[in-house]
């Protein structure tokens, strides 16, 4: 385990290393006054909307709108694909269904997957269809990231928050298209194909024939590990080779899973003038992941109940890796595994490069638990934040009835709207996810999509639709499509993209508005280690109270039974 | 209302045309110059002939050649169609699946390694891989396959160890990922030293 442990390190110090930089640039980029010379042009091209200081109705509301738009285009496209051109193994046209919860998964920056890839979409549909979504949805959450950053800032007058396109365009012009482009030279080179030729046939050397899917993959896998997306080419995502050939390209894409959501906490500490502040949230962050990695880790390694039973060697040594290798594959052995299928988890990423429904009681209970907790850590790119900043209100003003005064934060007085909306956005999607996964277990309906007997099962139905909700996209991968399975996801994944997001607009839009009052001796610090533990424990004992009963008739039980 | 869905029109035309055409063009250009070999999906040529891919599974069953560790696709190793097993650590599915694959393996071995229990089989020889194409297996589990193969394909025990070493992809800097053999890249290699 020793040398899983070093691993594991060296990833967290790379981690560290990297995110820094990123961040100051990534503030640097959204304060910036004067475009470049393509930003002007592409803002004019868009006619006046492009050319307002948005108030935070009018940003939502532009993020709305080209989030439905992108969603009509999208299903149109997807629907079409069989008559459509780059489409080499002819491929038909994607169930209504499927369709409908495909394209709000990825305009939502989820990338559930009700399907696989290789076998389902044209390379049209990969690249132009589902692959520019992991470019865009990750680009609109960066930007509401940036307009709340604005509103909690801004020192007296004003509304403003920004302009929804202006902060569009520098998302991905500046941020993910150089990194995605990098990062599939890297990984092209590592073996992750990038052409657009169909499948090859190969004459094994038993004389069979094989089937060898492949097409512009490497562009696509850069950009699902970098835009918290996760949606895969290939059915069994990273774990694939061609997705994932070497311990090299592992440690980049697992390294891209956390790069931009930590470097975000610095950027959100710059634009908002409490560096200090956002050390302390970077530390929270840093230390759910750290303790997710403590439990996953080890439980993998331990292996499940039935090989421990069945007599096979499941010992670490130097020939093997041992523990529970199910779904799992040898280059990246457990410790890898373990902490990719954290990490996906803290963000909004969903991406595994191993089977989640196969992960051991514990080890699959982290992964659940991160998403339940609203993927706050430090979550999807730019949603992560502000759905962190629900908590840190919370927190904030536990700590003001603590001492008997009124809240602030950041200058600003926390009042009745802030919280009301800090607490909806809070709770709405977790209470959601209850009732939905309450639905699907008592209802036929719900039942038939459930692969594994027993508790497992449970997990599995709670595992899709809090993954839905909270938009992260992994899955326990034997939970199946069926017309309710889709249906009810379709409205989990709007809806848990789309509420946090005007929630968090609105608190910044209020915040905005609002005088600064001088910090005086009485102002609870928010930069210290103090206000890291509060804000610990606020977590734990909202979301981490809400999931704890559905929790014990899950992995709980399955742990306990063997 | 109407501006920002006009202004919306414009950004997912440019953005389709840009990210969606122009960058993955782009992409497939570069990688075509500069590494077709990997950009066209690895694929292992013999006699002129593509038999494979170094990075995809493929079925072994003959008894001179190494076996791969199992794939819950369909047809086994389908690099057209990949996909987990799911099944659950509690699954009495599981349970069986492995009864069953090591049962399979004890047969097959145990004639070349007396004394063989299931004790010394490795655990990933018994559970389906991630991807279901895995290529690789672990050193232990080439380790036990070696006798077989030297005993059907008349070969010295230590020659075929010779060939599971260099086809032992060690860690990237000794350091990241784990070690494991590549079956397709090790079966080329033991027909090779057959034929000459």
């Amino acid at each position: 385990m020793g040398q899983g442990i070093g691993q594991i390190l060296v990833y967290a110090a790379v981690l560290i290393a990297l995110s820094y930089p990123l961040g100051i640039w990534m503030a640097h980029v959204y304060t910036k006054e004067k475009g470049d010379v393509v930003e002007r042009g592409f803002l004019r091209l868009l006619g006046r909307d492009a050319a307002t200081d948005q108030d935070w109705k009018q940003y939502g509301l532009s993020v709305v709108v080209f989030t439905i738009g992108f969603s009509v285009f999208l299903y149109g496209m997807l629907r079409l694909q069989g008559h459509l051109f780059l489409n080499p193994d002819h491929l038909p046209a994607v169930p209504w269904t499927v369709a409908l919860n495909t394209t709000a998964s990825f305009v939502t920056n989820t990338n559930w997957q009700y399907y696989a890839g290789e076998a389902t979409m044209s390379y049209l549909s990969q690249m132009a269809g589902l692959a520019v979504q992991q470019f865009v949805s990750a680009g609109a959450g960066l930007a509401v990231l940036a307009a709340v950053a604005r509103g909690i800032s801004r020192r007296g007058g004003g509304v403003g928050l920004g302009n929804f396109w202006r902060d569009l365009y520098r998302s991905i012009v500046y941020i993910l298209l150089p990194l995605s482009i990098v990062l599939a030279v890297v990984l092209i080179s590592q073996g992750v194909p990038q052409t657009f030729h169909g499948h090859v046939t190969a004459t094994t050397l038993q004389g069979a024939h094989q089937t060898i899917a492949r097409g512009p993959v490497g562009s696509m896998i850069s950009i699902k590990q970098l835009g918290t997306n996760g949606g895969g080419f290939y059915d069994s995502n990273s774990a694939v080779p061609f997705e994932n050939p070497t311990p090299t390209s592992n440690f980049l894409e697992v390294l891209a899973i956390l790069l931009i959501p930590f470097a975000q906490l610095v950027m959100f500490g710059r634009m908002v003038f409490a560096r200090r502040h956002a050390w302390v949230l970077y530390a929270v962050c840093f230390a759910i992941f750290a303790i997710g990695v403590c439990v996953a880790f080890p439980a993998e390694q331990h292996g499940s109940a039935v090989l421990r039973q069945s007599g096979v060697n499941i010992t670490n040594s130097a020939s093997q890796v041992g523990g529970n290798m199910t779904d799992k594959e040898i280059r990246f052995g457990i410790a890898n595994t373990a902490l990719w299928a954290t990490a996906t988890t803290d963000v909004s990423n969903g991406s595994v490069n191993g089977g989640h429904d196969a992960l051991t009681p514990a080890g699959g209970a982290v992964p659940l638990i991160n998403m339940f907790l609203g993927e706050v850590e430090p979550g999807g790119v730019g949603s992560g934040v502000y759905g962190l900043i629900f908590y840190v209100l919370i927190a904030v003003f536990v700590a003001g009835l603590m001492v008997g005064r009124t809240p602030e934060w950041l200058g600003k007085k926390i009042e009745a709207r802030e919280m009301k909306l800090a607490a909806v956005g809070a709770l709405a999607v977790p209470t959601m996810v209850l009732v939905m996964a309450a639905v699907a277990i008592v209802t036929k309906a719900g039942l038939a999509s459930v692969f594994n007997p027993g508790a497992h099962g449970f997990t599995e139905t709670l595992y899709a639709y809090t993954s839905q909700s909270n938009n992260n996209g992994s899955a326990f991968a034997g939970y199946a499509a069926t017309d309710f399975s889709t249906t009810l996801g379709t409205v989990a994944l709007y809806f848990g993209r789309f509420f946090p997001m005007l929630a968090g607009l609105a608190i910044g839009g209020s915040l905005a508005v609002k005088k600064v009052v001088p910090a005086s001796a009485g102002t609870f610090r928010t930069d210290g280690g103090t206000f890291g533990i509060m804000l610990l424990g606020v977590i734990a004992l909202t979301a981490g109270l809400m999931i704890l009963p559905a929790l014990t008739l899950g992995p709980i039980v399955e742990g306990l039974m063997h | 209302m109407l501006r920002a869905l006009l202004a919306s029109v414009v950004a997912i035309v440019v953005s389709t045309v840009v990210l969606g055409f122009a960058y993955p063009a782009l992409m497939t250009g570069v990688a075509q110059l500069t590494m077709s070999h990997q950009a066209n999906g690895s694929l292992v040529m013999r006699g002129g002939k593509v038999v494979g891919s170094s990075l995809a599974a493929q079925s072994f069953s003959f008894p001179g050649y190494f076996h791969e560790r199992p794939s819950a696709t369909s047809p086994a190793y389908n690099p057209g169609f990949t996909t987990f097993s799911n099944l659950g650590p509690t699954n009495p599915a599981l349970a069986q699946l492995v009864k069953q694959n090591a049962a399979a393996i004890l047969k097959l071995e145990g004639p070349y390694n007396p004394g063989l229990t299931i004790h010394q089989i490795p655990v990933d020889a018994v559970v389906p891989s991630g991807s279901g194409i895995d290529p690789q297996i672990s050193i232990a589990y080439a380790n036990l396959q070696a006798k077989r193969v030297a005993a059907v394909r008349h070969l010295p025990l230590a020659t075929v160890q010779q060939l599971i070493k260099q086809h032992t992809q060690q860690r990237t800097f000794a350091f990241f990922g784990e070690p494991g053999v590549n079956v397709l890249e090790l079966n080329l290699a033991v027909d090779q030293q057959v034929s000459g």
